[in-house]
């Protein structure tokens, strides 16, 4: 049972829940920003943001304050309609996004029955923000991270969406619900751990996290597609990539890990083991990016051509007979 | 690609089918180890040619030498090359000894022994950390400035600066060492020993370091010798030549310790050669410690005013990246007619150029970050 099911006044609570949305997104990356600090410090024997609040935890709030008071400069080279539209569509792909997931049975704002082909149109739209981003700024190193991030974003898609294909066979949907309501049993990462791995490595990637930063590799291209932008335009890129990461978490707790199906013994509500999975394998990409160095861009490409992809492919169609003999 | 300097380079026209660029790298860079520009002309990310463009760090130390005395010139011996001042500093202390013929107490050889060593393994400390970041890992940066950070405490109560150090005189140091000196020393050294697995199984084993360093930036032997390219990057060539060795200054004659050294000539042979330099170095300081006599620290005669008889001397070092040549010559005034040094980022930084064609710009900030350059060192 959706929403709107549930309430007459479906307009209404659609822009209520969008309001509710919005308001976790810009919580969840201001959460995100301190989470990364405080794990990065420890892996470095720092303590991290220790002044502003308890433990640091209103650091991202004071940061947000600085961002938003800050003056809005546009160089003046830049290709101004692509410049200034890109921030805003880097964002808006990945805040429809997160409004697709069931965080518990009956809490979701509408279920469709193509949700999982609607996230992955989603996520490639955030990608010509970036595009559009590095392309406006009329800034080599920003036109390297932006045609870096094609590139890399077109190799990683791939892997992504085969891996996920499996979950879909054995599920028989593709509504995100469904899914979770055939993990019932079994979490369907227990059959399907190698698409699990290719989906985790290949949602690294497509989030533009180290190890495979590449687009924004700091010591390479400075600040890559978002070197121009500053306050907060930057904000919003900055906003994207938290949301991102949350995002394709969020697909891998729905699609592996059970989403808000938890054993059933314990007394906890649905929504918190979702959320507790989401964290917890955002934690993992923070512990994977305080850990390796960066890759180099042509072994980046040449490891999701010539393993992930063989791989993902091998795994669809053994999945795929697989159901067909024993099913 | 020196046609490029006079004009503004040729923008490409539409459809003429160049679809080469030219890019400014530095001298604002994270990963320009200071000031450094390159130049770089570029198909992608494929580099076509580059040229390392110099100066912006250039501080007339050699003009600076001919306008005071020979003692006013110390403090900018250390700032020559700010990571390995200690070595500096003494390797000018040394070539004026030898010029004045001035004899060195035992004691104070021993220390100098020791604080070099300590301030190379410093500096290596700081290029593995920087190498790091340049490939992307920040985590190792951290580990080692922590390690690093012990050293500069233990040089900063001894000689009373922690970067760009003055402990050196004509005929000794200013400053004797005492028994918690060698304590924190020695705890130092077990520490560093305790750290190296954690280095090698965090950076060394990792699959995605070893692919970017392995067999990137080759440097042959021949193309080093051509350059004058000396330190942890010739030995990485596989030619075992340092001046400890080679043309041993200072008491160096008497420690047993190895030269590292690795065939291959590319970045994993550099990181790996500096690695096994800071466990020598703990080596040396262990001998140069158990050996440390007591006495005095300067000799019992000391003059104020230096007048040099007329001549010259070249007194050379190893420094934590090289041959460091000092070539000083004396009218009999107390100011040198003329102080040239030779600083082995120069000779290093040239050959990078030449290693850098055909690779790609990920490759270029390696390939800069193994060779460990100082910018103000190249630039004086």
């Amino acid at each position: 049972m959706t929403l709107h099911a549930l309430w007459p006044h479906t307009a209404l609570m659609t822009v209520l829940a969008g309001a509710v949305l919005m308001a976790y997104v810009a919580f969840n990356g201001m959460l995100l920003v301190w989470l990364e600090r405080k794990v990065s410090a420890r892996f470095q024997r720092r303590l991290g943001p220790t002044e502003v609040g308890w433990a640091g935890l209103l650091q991202s709030a004071a940061d947000v304050i600085k961002l938003l008071a800050k003056q809005l400069i546009t160089p003046r080279h830049v290709d101004r309609p692509l410049y200034h539209v890109a921030p805003v569509l880097v964002f808006v792909p990945v805040l429809a996004g997160i409004s697709l997931f069931p965080f518990d049975r009956h809490l979701q704002l509408h279920d469709f029955n193509i949700g999982l082909v609607l996230l992955f149109a989603l996520a490639g739209l955030g990608f010509l923000g970036i595009f559009m981003a590095g392309w406006g700024s009329n800034n080599k190193y920003a036109l390297l991270g932006a045609m870096r991030a094609v590139a890399q974003n077109i190799a990683y898609e791939i892997p992504l969406i085969l891996a996920t294909l499996p979950v879909v066979l054995l599920a028989r949907t593709m509504s995100l619900r469904e899914v979770v309501e055939a993990q019932q049993q079994l979490w369907f990462v227990v059959q399907q751990p190698v698409a699990f791995a290719i989906y985790f490595i290949a949602a690294v990637a497509e989030t533009n996290r180290a190890p495979f930063d590449i687009p924004e590799a700091e010591s390479e291209l400075v600040a890559g597609f978002h070197t121009e932008y500053s306050g907060m335009r930057f904000a919003f890129f900055f906003l994207a990539e938290y949301t991102n990461m949350t995002i394709v978490c969020m697909i891998a707790a729905t699609l592996f890990l059970g989403g808000y199906i938890g054993p059933s013994w314990l007394p906890v509500p649905g929504w918190v083991w979702f959320f507790g999975k989401v964290y917890l394998l955002l934690l993992v990409m923070m512990w994977l990016r305080w850990t390796f160095p960066r890759l180099r861009f042509d072994q980046l490409m040449s490891f999701a051509w010539g393993v992930l992809i063989p791989l993902a492919i091998v795994n669809l169609l053994l999945t795929a007979v697989a159901i067909k003999v024993w099913r | 690609m020196a046609e490029i300097w006079g004009e503004p380079a040729p923008r490409p026209l539409a459809g003429n089918g160049d679809d080469t660029y030219y890019l400014n790298m530095g001298p604002q860079h994270p990963s320009m180890h200071g000031v450094l520009r390159l130049l770089l002309h570029l198909r992608g990310e494929e580099i076509l040619e580059a040229e390392p463009v110099i100066g912006y760090a250039h501080r007339a130390h050699e003009k600076m030498a001919e306008n005071r005395n020979y003692l006013m010139f110390l403090p900018n011996s250390s700032r020559v090359d700010y990571l390995s001042g200690m070595i500096y500093n003494l390797a000018y202390c040394q070539a004026m000894e030898r010029l004045l013929g001035i004899e060195v107490p035992e004691r104070a050889e021993h220390i100098r022994v020791i604080v070099s060593e300590l301030n190379r393994i410093s500096s290596h400390l700081l290029w593995f950390g920087t190498f790091l970041l340049d490939l992307g890992g920040v985590t190792p940066f951290l580990y080692a400035f922590d390690d690093r950070e012990e050293i500069l405490t233990i040089l900063e109560r001894v000689t009373g600066s922690r970067l760009t150090y003055s402990y050196g005189r004509f005929g000794g140091v200013t400053q004797d060492v005492d028994a918690l000196f060698v304590e924190q020393t020695l705890a130092f050294v077990a520490r560093l020993r305790g750290r190296m697995p954690d280095y090698h199984a965090l950076v060394s084993d990792n699959v995605i370091f070893r692919h970017r360093c392995e067999g990137v930036g080759l440097i042959d032997q021949a193309t080093a010798l051509r350059y004058g390219v000396t330190g942890p990057c010739l030995r990485a060539c596989g030619v075992p030549y340092d001046l400890r060795r080679a043309e041993p200054y200072g008491i160096y004659s008497r420690f047993s310790f190895e030269i590292p050294t690795q065939p291959a000539g590319d970045i994993f042979a550099r990181y790996l050669v500096r690695l096994a330099e800071m466990e020598q170095s703990c080596r040396i300081i262990e001998q140069a410690v158990a050996a440390l006599p007591a006495g005095p620290i300067m000799p019992e005669k000391q003059k104020k005013r230096f007048k040099p008889e007329v001549g010259e001397s070249y007194f050379a070092v190893e420094s934590a990246r090289g041959h460091f040549g000092i070539y000083i010559v004396s009218d009999g005034s107390e100011l040198p007619l003329r102080l040239k040094l030779r600083t082995p980022s120069f000779a290093n930084l040239s050959a990078v150029g030449a290693v850098l064609k055909g690779t790609m710009i990920a490759d270029t900030v390696a390939i800069l970050g193994s060779v460990d350059v100082v910018l103000p060192e190249v630039d004086r």
